[in-house]
């Protein structure tokens, strides 16, 4: 195989048709270029979307109350319930497998603005929360801290604000921190200020919300002992989703929730969802190799084609070789590494040209700033090496044909074609 | 070094079968230089391609240098021409894309001879046929005659037991014609077994013996003075 004379003619008969062999190879190529452009695309968008839950625990549901749909134990339905600290307490002792347990109540929003600062005033969003719920919702702290569970203890009055609030109620150059604003009637005193972490849609309301610590929270607007909503993680070896059942069974039987009730308690499963992002993914992958194996069969016939036609011209030298004893096989080889080393060839460029692009799209991507949902496309070292073995393997056969067509050449006849 | 046996081959032409060879009985000893005459359409080149291992016959027997040649699959009949055989055509079939040396070394490399020894024994017959400076030259650089010199190095590199040469002189004029018959006599002055299919009455007396066909059979099988081509060169 790794024969001088064998790459020596290789050359000589690529060479004789420069044309030709470049027209070939062109449709190898562009079949190539589209799959690793395809997959890469696929692969900025799986890292767009990726990012916005980068540093969420996706294991995670949320869970809120409703209104009760049956009545229970000689309580109506149609009722209004909350969860109780006593419940977050009974889930963390049933179900071991949970990670992070965070309740939060939050403040309706109502018409009119519920937050003064001076002069300026601004509608916003107000929950009670642990410190943990940063580890589940997406958002980083870029001033002061956020708050941390001696606030919780003391029951301190201190806020973290959305990078938005800053911009309506503060000039420019302000410092924040320290400053104090009047939430429904009471003082607290900011400490923090976050951003969102996903790059998605929505950023703009979701940077308009203020934190509080769950405790202080539940004393300043008389909350007592009740929680309106939690977000639940489980441990990394175990699925939140096969969990949820038992976690809403506990509270339904700790809130006397008939056990068939099944709109009492809301939820929202954040891993089923990123699990159903992932199949997208899976999916957007298929296509894409579905669409570029399409697209590189067309210039595999191609070659085939061309192929079949070299030996049709070679005929007569084919029967030459026969005669002087060349081994049928030998030509067959021949065929086949002719084939596979155009295929080859023209996939590599491809595969160049692909990645020039990509490169060409990634400093489009770094000079105009992040776009939505997508992010640095890239093809792994995986994707090359497949996409190599899809030549070898298409090489073979384009060269299949032409192979079998040149060994059915019987010298004789070859020989009289003159 | 050949015997034939009753030879019979026939041709299918849609309905019609085509008998060429009919009964043929034919040996041919370690250094003759046989020349096959006849008509066209009298059989002599199938009973060449038979020779040479290109055609297969139908009924009888075939043995060359004591080896039964029958029933061969194609990996197994180019290694028996390529053993036994070197060939001499017509057109002379040189692959034009390869230089002079190359297509002479060309059933080396099929016998897997190392590349330098194959450069070296090419080099050495194209130098016994005179064109030794002309051996990075391609065939279309090379005039008729030089062409068919090649052809014959090139069917004596792989040093075969018998030489065929289809109407060898087919496409030359008569001097280069007389030149190639004199090459043609050398190489068997030194011992080789040569057979040459032609239609020239000229040419076949430079040979040692005649075989006439006609109809597909061998009407006249004579032993005649050899005319030395060196004089009219």
């Amino acid at each position: 195989m790794f024969n001088k004379d064998r790459w020596k003619e290789i050359v000589e008969v690529m060479s004789s048709n420069v044309v030709r062999t470049i027209a070939t190879a062109f449709g190898v190529g562009w079949g190539i270029f589209i799959l690793i452009i395809l997959l890469a695309a696929g692969k900025g968008l799986e890292n767009g979307i990726r990012q916005d839950f980068n540093g969420v625990a996706t294991n995670t549901i949320f869970m809120w109350t409703e209104t009760t749909s049956m009545a229970f134990e000689g309580l109506p339905e149609g009722r209004n319930f909350n969860f109780k600290l006593e419940d977050v307490e009974l889930l963390r002792q049933n179900i071991p497998e949970l990670r992070i347990l965070s309740p939060r109540n939050s403040i309706r929003l109502e018409e009119g603005d519920n937050v003064v600062r001076g002069t300026e005033t601004g509608r916003y969003r107000v929950f009670g929360d642990y410190p943990e719920i940063i580890e589940q919702n997406p958002m980083y702290v870029t001033h002061g801290r956020f708050f941390n569970h001696n606030d919780i203890k003391e029951k301190r009055k201190v806020v973290v604000i959305g990078n938005r609030i800053r911009d309506e109620l503060y000039n420019d150059d302000e410092e924040v921190l320290g400053t104090y604003l009047k939430i429904s009637g009471i003082n607290f005193m900011v400490v923090g200020i976050y951003k969102e972490k996903t790059s998605n849609g929505g950023g703009e309301n979701s940077e308009r919300q203020i934190f509080m610590p769950f405790t202080t929270f539940s004393q300043a607007f008389n909350r007592a002992d009740n929680v309106g909503w939690m977000a639940i993680t489980a441990k990394d070896g175990s699925s939140i989703s096969n969990l949820t059942e038992k976690i809403v069974n506990t509270v339904k039987q700790s809130r006397k929730i008939h056990p068939k009730d099944e709109r009492a308690i809301g939820y929202f499963d954040l891993y089923e969802q990123f699990n159903r992002v992932q199949s997208l993914f899976g999916a957007l992958r298929f296509v894409a190799y579905f669409v570029g194996i399409l697209v590189l069969i067309s210039g595999i016939i191609g070659v085939s084609n061309i192929m079949l036609i070299v030996i049709k011209e070679r005929t007569k030298e084919i029967g030459i070789r026969r005669a002087l004893g060349e081994d049928p096989w030998s030509i067959r080889l021949q065929v086949l590494m002719e084939s596979v080393f155009l295929t080859i060839m023209s996939g590599m460029i491809g595969i160049i040209f692909g990645a020039l692009s990509i490169y060409g799209i990634n400093t489009l991507l770094n000079a105009v700033g992040p776009v939505d949902m997508f992010l640095n496309p890239s093809v792994s070292l995986g994707v090359v090496v497949s996409a190599l073995l899809i030549l070898v393997v298409s090489g073979l056969l384009a060269g299949f044909l032409p192979a079998n067509s040149a060994i059915k050449i019987r010298p004789i006849e070859a020989l009289r074609n003159e | 070094m050949i015997e034939i046996k009753n030879l019979h081959k026939s041709y299918k032409m849609g309905k019609n079968s085509l008998h060429v060879l009919k009964g043929i009985n034919f040996s041919v000893e370690e250094g003759e230089l046989v020349a096959i005459m006849g008509s066209s359409g009298s059989g002599k080149s199938t009973l060449l391609n038979i020779l040479g291992m290109l055609d297969e016959l139908d009924e009888g027997s075939y043995t060359l240098d004591g080896v039964p040649i029958k029933n061969l699959n194609e990996t197994k009949a180019a290694q028996y021409r390529n053993k036994f055989l070197g060939f001499i055509f017509q057109s002379f079939n040189l692959i034009n894309y390869k230089s002079a040396l190359e297509n002479v070394a060309l059933p080396l490399y099929y016998q897997k001879v190392g590349r330098k020894e194959r450069q070296e024994k090419a080099l050495k017959y194209l130098e016994q046929v005179g064109l030794k400076q002309w051996a990075t030259h391609l065939p279309s650089e090379l005039s008729g005659g030089q062409k068919q010199r090649v052809a014959i190095a090139r069917a004596m590199a792989a040093e075969p037991k018998v030489l065929l040469a289809d109407e060898p002189t087919g496409a030359l004029d008569s001097t280069t014609s007389y030149e190639v018959m004199d090459l043609i006599q050398k190489i068997n002055d030194q011992g080789n077994t040569i057979l040459v299919v032609t239609h020239e009455e000229d040419i076949a007396h430079m040979c040692k013996r005649i075989v006439h066909l006609k109809d597909g059979v061998i009407v006249e099988d004579k032993k005649v003075e050899q005319v030395r081509a060196s004089q009219y060169v």
